[in-house]
């Protein structure tokens, strides 16, 4: 373009109005695609609770159980481990569970309904791998350890109640799942409403 | 015959002369530094490895099944049944880890020698950019032999996205296509892994190399060849890439391939660091194995994730020193202020900060293969903790020291004079 020679406005309109909009198609076409990603509708309905029947359990066997893709820890605690939890009050975190990770009913000293019976969604709270179960003075945990569970993946370390310890990199105690007692034996996870 | 095939290569010239023009371009004519030496082997080899992913990647597709019910007993199939199968497997999961091997050779040569500095910052830009596909590549190609590594190694990472303050857990969920690592997220994988990301990659490789093509290549002396030039504008330090290189490189080539065979045939598991004994368990979304480390080329980054503790209720400060510790390397060509660019003409600041920043970056790689309580604890006054933790926050520091003191050390640090010419 000469210097004298100045832009044609209309057609500079024009072209900048075509831009926009082919622009804006874009950004719309873009929206099935992205939106193809979001879970399906199956993947959505895949969440019904699940009944646990814990008459089998041995106090102090871990019980794994799949609800919604996810192990739930059911787990008969010994007298002795819940006279551990109580030791672990200094080591924890938040040892009164004040961050909201569990129902109603199981903010208490033993984040459960009924203080023998652990009932935890076995996922750690940094990255989702599993914790294991560790008994008290594993000699690889090393310092004051009561028993509770350690995950292999970053090394965070939980009391039998979930209760995350100090100085790891897990930052929130093990998360307590909606349940409910169907009867003495029975447990419905995922659900905490009686009849449901 | 010999005059048919000249006739048949002129009537394609003519129609399409633009062939010959880029061969010209890029390999006759392109004239590279007479002064290269084994660093600059790692280029090429990163695409011979390129090419060996894709071709044994290809054969891999036609028998691997992207389902979560099938996806592991199709890899076993491979491995067992179809002919030849084991072979084009091991020479895709060994391909994997060299080209990590050869990438990160090629980008300690850019440490070296200064290939970042102006006017080559966009190559180095592209470059990291092809690192950072690299590494979806990896991640997402792991997943799909769901294998218990598989598994747990795409929670753990879809889980960083996770942490992210307000739009996270919105977007692993978005990341996954389920409220686990499910069927859909493995499907989804496959197609990044297999089209989506390579054709990026391809797209990468080449503006990386039309942007080196445009500058012309760097050399051990730091120095512009192009400053000197013939009367007809050919560099007086330059050679012809073709012949000159293309035969070096086939010498590298050779040594290269002798030792990918020997790694395919004798060791294709690299004692657990290429192929992970757990992965030879199927996927178990209820159990984690008792001993989780990721692959060799990502640990020094998994070592910084576990190091840093948790802040506000929160895991996202580990996350997000691990994504720094990449995302820096983009500031490279701006952090480094020295007057000259080969580490044979600085001073001893520079030595010294390189030698640190690769201990650092080994020791990370080393701890976060192993447990973080592989040292023991420190005693009871210096609070227990685990004296691997120690040090990797240790190393991380000193990662980071090394790019963000750069400014510093390399403006001040005692050069050398540059010489006029390439020495050999």
């Amino acid at each position: 373009m000469s210097d004298q020679e100045q832009p044609d406005k209309t057609r500079r309109n024009l072209l900048v109005a075509t831009s926009v909009v082919g622009g804006a198609a874009a950004v719309g076409a873009a929206v099935p695609f992205v939106a193809s990603m979001l879970p399906s509708e199956r993947a959505k309905a895949a969440g019904a609770p699940i009944e646990v029947d814990i008459s089998k359990l041995v106090p102090g066997e871990l019980g794994i159980y799949d609800w919604r893709g996810n192990p739930v820890w059911v787990m008969k605690r010994t007298k002795q481990m819940l006279e551990d939890i109580k030791k672990d009050d200094a080591l924890v975190v938040d040892p009164n569970s004040d961050v909201d990770h569990q129902p109603e009913y199981a903010k208490n000293e033993y984040r459960s309904r009924k203080p023998e019976v652990m009932v935890l969604v076995g996922v750690c709270t940094h990255l989702g791998c599993s914790p294991e179960k560790k008994a008290a003075g594993a000699a690889e945990m090393g310092g004051e350890w009561n028993g509770g569970f350690y995950c292999p993946c970053h090394g965070s370390k939980f009391d039998y109640a979930g209760r995350v310890y100090k100085g790891v990199p897990a930052p929130t105690n093990l998360i307590v799942p909606p349940y409910t007692y169907l009867s003495d034996s029975t447990i419905l996870v995922g659900d905490d409403k009686k009849g449901a | 015959m010999a005059s048919r095939l000249m006739a048949l290569w002129q009537w394609f010239d003519a129609r399409m002369p633009s062939v010959a023009q880029e061969y010209r371009k890029h390999l006759t004519e392109y004239y590279a530094p007479k002064n290269f030496n084994f660093w600059y082997f790692f280029g090429s080899l990163a695409m011979l490895v390129l090419v060996i992913q894709i071709v044994s990647g290809i054969f891999l597709t036609m028998n691997y099944k992207p389902d979560a019910a099938l996806a592991f007993g199709s890899v076993e199939y491979i491995m067992r049944d179809v002919p030849g199968g084991w072979i084009i497997r091991y020479i895709h999961s060994t391909g994997a880890s060299a080209f990590f091997v050869v990438v990160y050779l090629h980008m300690f040569r850019a440490l070296l020698y200064g290939s970042y500095r102006q006017p080559r910052e966009l190559i180095w830009i592209f470059g990291v950019l092809i690192y950072l596909c690299l590494m979806a590549e990896a991640f997402m190609g792991y997943l799909l032999p769901w294998g218990q590594m598989s598994y747990w190694g795409a929670q753990v990472i879809v889980n960083l996205f996770g942490t992210i303050p307000f739009i996270g857990p919105d977007l692993a969920l978005w990341i996954r296509g389920d409220y686990v690592i499910a069927d859909a997220t493995l499907n989804r994988f496959f197609a990044f892994h297999v089209i989506a990301v390579p054709l990026v990659l391809l797209g990468l490789v080449v503006v990386h190399l039309l942007a080196l093509h445009d500058v012309g290549s760097n050399n051990p002396d730091g120095i512009e060849i192009k400053k000197k030039k013939d009367a007809s504008g050919k560099p007086l330090d330059g050679i012809p890439f073709h012949p000159y290189y293309t035969v070096k490189d086939i010498v590298g080539v050779v040594v290269f391939l002798a030792i990918f065979a020997i790694v395919m045939f004798f060791m294709p598991e690299m004692g657990g660091y290429f192929l992970e004994a757990n992965n030879f368990i199927p996927a178990n979304q209820l159990q984690t194995p008792a001993h989780i480390a990721p692959l060799w080329y990502f640990t020094p980054y998994y070592s910084m994730l576990r190091a840093v503790p948790p802040l506000f209720n929160s895991q996202f400060p580990g996350v997000l020193v691990m994504g720094l510790a990449v995302l820096i390397l983009f500031g490279l060509p701006w952090l480094d202020r020295s007057p000259v660019k080969s580490i044979r003409y600085r001073g001893a600041y520079y030595k010294i900060a390189l030698v640190v920043f690769v201990i650092s970056f080994m020791v990370l790689a080393y701890l976060g293969t192993v447990p973080t309580n592989v040292w023991g604890q420190f005693g009871e006054w210096l609070g227990g903790v685990e004296r691997a933790t120690v040090v990797a926050r240790i190393g991380t520091i000193l990662y980071f020291l090394f790019f963000l003191l750069m400014p510093w050390y390399s403006r001040i640090d005692k050069t050398k004079p540059v010489p006029e010419w390439v020495t050999m």
